[in-house]
């Protein structure tokens, strides 16, 4: 669906006659180039995981992190551009740190979707702006249990069980939807996430990749932290399998 | 304008500018004068495995022994303890700080985190920096530790007084204490001997320190990390002759 916006879509302070911001949806764009971001909500947690598209082999493997932690309760996983996504996170480590400096708790992973939410949407208001290339999925874990949410550049924030974008987004949507999440526990979830990034990893187009996980859980003290490496290695190599699998039938 | 979008969204706390902080009298209100509720002595030991560091648990309003409950002794991150004698605001304040620091260094989760020289190097820094704007925080800080087998132990005052020791005191275990310290500690003290050794200091603290209460805590840092004990009372002893019939020598009101 690529209309050409001519003569609307060279301000995001401007309506197309069909109502639309075409600088937004050019933004969304740079956030389907990149590498896909996957994030589900389990039975006891959140897992997310993300497709490091590695675009130099003179890369240092685990450096250029795409998951960042926000708070302790909660991490956030970016696609997009990298370094628009550094923005936001420092944005969302700043209003934590605000909130629990002024209210005395952690803050609850609503009041911090909205307000990231609401400094994603502000850069779409001023001319002198540009919206932010980068989509965020916040994970956190808070007194009403594990949340999931997406932000988008739009400035949309939405919550949800499992949530994907970046490049195989529909792909990863449709594997999504098979799992039972309310039935799955987190380690279990741990290795689904990457059973569907190794899947809808395209060998064709980009080909190496880095997978990066995180967890917030039980077992993790409900803490956001990377995914201990033994269960990561356990998830990368039943990935593989799966993918022989299919590849053999 | 970038200012004005930032307005929007953070409330700035409008700074009240009352000039010079040292003359003017709107502006004293605004600096640390005096200790209002004050923590009496902290008594810390290196021993073989760690740290081992004391504090009865009693903060004082004046010369009334209003809070009894009040924990004086904190872990700070994986490799350090912190504590605490002096104005109880201002420890929860630094606490405060701490605990911010502590946080943005575990959230670049890159496999480090901050060691007891670290942040006792930090402490000193807050500590100096607030007392050259003559707006102490009115603590004198014990900040004890082991990481990768190294045990540091090291006290900073309100006046940004910053060193290391094998044996460091606060307040009144300055005089008490350490010459207890001085003659009885080894480098290769046990566990047990190191509590003994602590609670000896402890005892005579009790008895001639006024702003003390039987009521203490010993915590424990070793590589494996941070044990603070449950709150317990030294066995102490009144029964001196002196004591059976106090007016023996005086007999009557005046």
């Amino acid at each position: 669906m690529s209309s050409i916006g001519t003569g609307y879509d060279l301000s995001v302070t401007t309506f197309s006659p069909d109502g639309r911001v075409f600088q937004i949806e050019y933004a969304a764009k740079a956030v389907d180039n990149s590498g896909t971001v996957v994030g589900i909500k389990c039975k006891d947690g959140i897992v997310m995981g993300v497709e490091k598209l590695i675009a130099s082999k003179m890369m240092l493997p685990r450096s250029n992190r795409r998951i960042h932690s926000v708070h302790r309760h909660a991490g956030m996983a970016v696609a997009g551009l990298a370094a628009d996504g550094r923005q936001i996170v420092a944005r969302a480590k700043s209003e934590a740190r605000s909130y629990e400096s002024v209210y005395g708790d952690a803050v609850p992973v609503k009041e911090l979707s909205e307000r990231v939410a609401s400094y994603v949407h502000l850069c779409t208001l001023y001319w002198w702006l540009r919206p932010f290339g980068c989509g965020v999925i916040l994970g956190g874990y808070d007194k009403d249990g594990p949340q999931l949410y997406m932000i988008e550049p739009s400035g949309i924030s939405y919550r949800y069980f499992g949530a994907a974008i970046g490049k195989g987004k529909q792909a990863a949507k449709t594997e999504i939807e098979k799992l039972k999440l309310s039935e799955m526990t987190c380690k279990e979830g741990v290795i689904e996430v990457a059973k569907i990034i190794y899947k809808l990893h395209d060998e064709a187009k980009d080909k190496a990749f880095e997978l990066e996980m995180s967890w917030i859980c039980e077992d993790s003290k409900r803490e956001h932290q990377k995914v201990p490496d033994d269960l990561l290695e356990e998830a990368k190599t039943a990935a593989k399998t799966a993918l022989e699998e299919m590849d053999a039938d | 304008m970038l200012l004005i979008l930032w307005g929007v969204l953070i409330q700035f706390t409008i700074p009240i500018d009352n000039g010079d902080a040292l003359k003017n009298a709107e502006a004293d209100s605004q600096r640390t004068l005096y200790p209002y509720v004050t923590g009496t002595s902290i008594v810390a030991i290196k021993y073989k495995d760690g740290v081992l560091m004391a504090s009865d648990m009693g903060g004082s309003y004046g010369s009334t022994l209003r809070y009894k409950n009040i924990e004086r002794v904190k872990a700070i991150g994986k490799h350090s303890l912190l504590g605490a004698s002096g104005e109880i605001s201002d420890f929860q304040e630094i606490l405060r700080y701490l605990d911010e620091l502590v946080l943005n260094d575990n959230m670049w989760d890159d496999g480090n985190s901050l060691g007891p020289k670290e942040v006792h190097n930090y402490l000193t820094r807050v500590m100096y920096n607030r007392r050259n704007k003559f707006n102490p925080l009115w603590n004198t800080l014990v900040l004890g530790g082991v990481k990768n087998g190294e045990i540091y132990l090291g006290m900073v005052s309100m006046i940004g007084v910053s060193f290391e020791d094998n044996h460091v005191a606060t307040g009144f275990g300055n005089h008490l204490a350490r010459p207890i310290l001085r003659d009885e500690w080894r480098a290769d003290l046990s566990f047990e001997d190191g509590v003994k050794l602590l609670e000896k200091c402890m005892r005579v603290l009790l008895y001639r320190d006024r702003s003390a209460i039987n009521k203490l805590q010993i915590a424990k840092i070793t590589e494996e990390g941070v044990t603070v004990s449950q709150p317990y009372s030294l066995k102490t002893f009144w029964e001196f002759q002196a004591f059976h019939n106090p007016t023996a020598g005086a007999q009557g009101s005046w």
